[in-house]
């Protein structure tokens, strides 16, 4: 299976509560009326820019290994080392949402619309974490309708650059997926253009697989250790 | 209520159209843009510098006053040049090479406007040389560099290794701040300070150029 998806714009749409939790705004303050006028302006321009499209492809364990591998620059032990081995089906995904909307982020900046461009980056975000998550859902309704899915496997997704996974291995993930056929080129740094891209893998298995505390080395240094929200979601799949 | 203060106030809630309006007024009240930008725009955005700090007011309230103080800036700075009136220091900030993230550069570079800095943003992108040859051109005093990748803060060390190179690196002061990076890898690296956030810059700045 190699498939370009083109997801639609209503599945990617961040609400306004979550654009302003992203700026770092409370609930009491969420509800003054600039506030959610600015967040439902960003909203907006947004759903107007957006164009979220994916391309996916199934890997086999094997060629995954050498993706996994990447530069060899990979921590010693990592999560997704063991997780893949033991999983049932692989694939590889990239998702944007366009570059007009990162665009768009820049134009307000330079025009000194500093709430509204921090505002829309905030929903390109969220937005673009929602096409990441229509992609992986995208995968399981594949693995089912093609009988490859049992009822307690789960799936979850790993991305290049976290969880102890060098961001080199975007390379060789390039290599194999060619997103650059959907607009998505890497730059010499990993870095992907459209900014606001997603790219790597979906996993799935057994929901047990996919259980790991967050103790590694490489897990100190992470702010977030949003892999425990990650695998309770999983685990409610 | 005298004008500048009424500036101060208005700034601190972001109206950009009554800010420009209230400084035209100041203007033509002869007052000097020196000090309608110190003890009006400057004066307000300090104050929403205090009580974002403080947890009373959030980022889009700073960044509306943001963009009401850069309106009154816009009228004023005309009358600075033309007045000769320097700025109360010069800072050079960028995204390093390799990297296009510059929402946080972009943040530090609206807060040292607002605490009235000349700011020189070179964008993203930028090679080592840029900050160098732009520092030096400029007679910066600050260099700011963010990264949000791990594979571009190694140039980070470039452009502090290219500072003593030059012999500019105890006159140029080089603060570094960005996602991945931690206080111990900047002093790793050589830069005379991490920023954790745009208010922490500021603060940061202010130090070196001794001001209050």
């Amino acid at each position: 299976m190699r498939k370009t998806i083109s997801i639609p714009i209503d599945d990617v749409v961040p609400s306004i509560g979550a654009v302003l939790k992203g700026q770092g705004v409370p609930e009491r303050a969420a509800s003054e009326e600039r506030m959610t006028r600015l967040a439902g302006q960003s909203v907006s321009i947004y759903k107007d820019l957006c164009n979220p499209v994916s391309i996916i492809t199934d890997i086999s364990k094997i060629d995954f290994e050498t993706v996994y591998h990447g530069e060899g620059k990979n921590e010693e032990e990592a999560p997704l080392a063991k997780i893949y081995k033991d999983s049932d089906s692989l694939a590889l995904f990239a998702v944007t949402i366009s570059e007009d909307v990162c665009a768009e982020i820049t134009r307000l900046f330079d025009t000194n619309d500093f709430a509204l461009g921090s505002m829309l980056d905030g929903a390109a975000s969220e937005g673009t974490e929602m096409a990441a998550q229509a992609v992986e859902l995208y995968y399981r309704g594949y693995l089912r309708e093609v009988g490859r899915f049992a009822t307690s496997a789960g799936t979850m997704q790993f991305s290049p650059g976290y969880c102890g996974w060098h961001v080199s291995a975007q390379k060789k993930l390039f290599e194999v997926l060619r997103p650059t056929e959907i607009g998505i080129e890497l730059g010499e740094s990993f870095l992907m253009r459209p900014l606001k891209s997603i790219s790597g893998v979906i996993i799935a298995g057994p929901k047990e697989i996919f259980k790991f505390d967050d103790v590694f080395p490489f897990c100190s240094e992470c702010d977030t250790h949003s892999c425990r929200d990650r695998i309770r979601a999983v685990l409610e799949q | 209520m005298d004008i500048l203060q009424q500036l101060s106030e208005i700034l601190q809630k972001g109206d950009a159209d009554k800010v420009s309006e209230l400084t035209k007024n100041a203007i033509a009240n002869k007052l000097g843009p020196k000090v309608i930008l110190d003890d009006g725009l400057i004066a307000g955005m300090a104050i929403v510098g205090e009580k974002f700090k403080a947890h009373e007011i959030f980022l889009p309230d700073v960044l509306l006053a943001a963009k009401a103080m850069y309106a009154g800036m816009d009228l004023l700075k005309p009358l600075l040049i033309k007045e000769g009136i320097p700025t109360i220091g010069k800072v050079v900030i960028g995204t390093v090479q390799g990297d296009l993230h510059d929402i946080g550069k972009n943040l530090v570079g609206i807060m040292l406007k607002g605490a009235g800095f000349e700011v020189i943003d070179l964008g993203n992108d930028v090679p080592p040389e840029e900050f160098i040859e732009s520092a030096q051109r400029e007679g910066a005093q600050v260099i700011g560099m963010s990264a949000l990748l791990t594979t571009t803060m190694p140039v980070m060390k470039k452009v502090i290794d290219m500072t003593k190179e030059c012999g500019i690196y105890e006159r140029i002061k080089i603060v570094v701040g960005g996602a991945p990076l931690s206080a111990e890898y900047a002093q790793e690296i050589g830069a005379h300070a991490y920023c954790f956030d745009a208010l922490k810059a500021v603060e940061c700045v202010k130090g070196y150029i001794g001001v209050n």
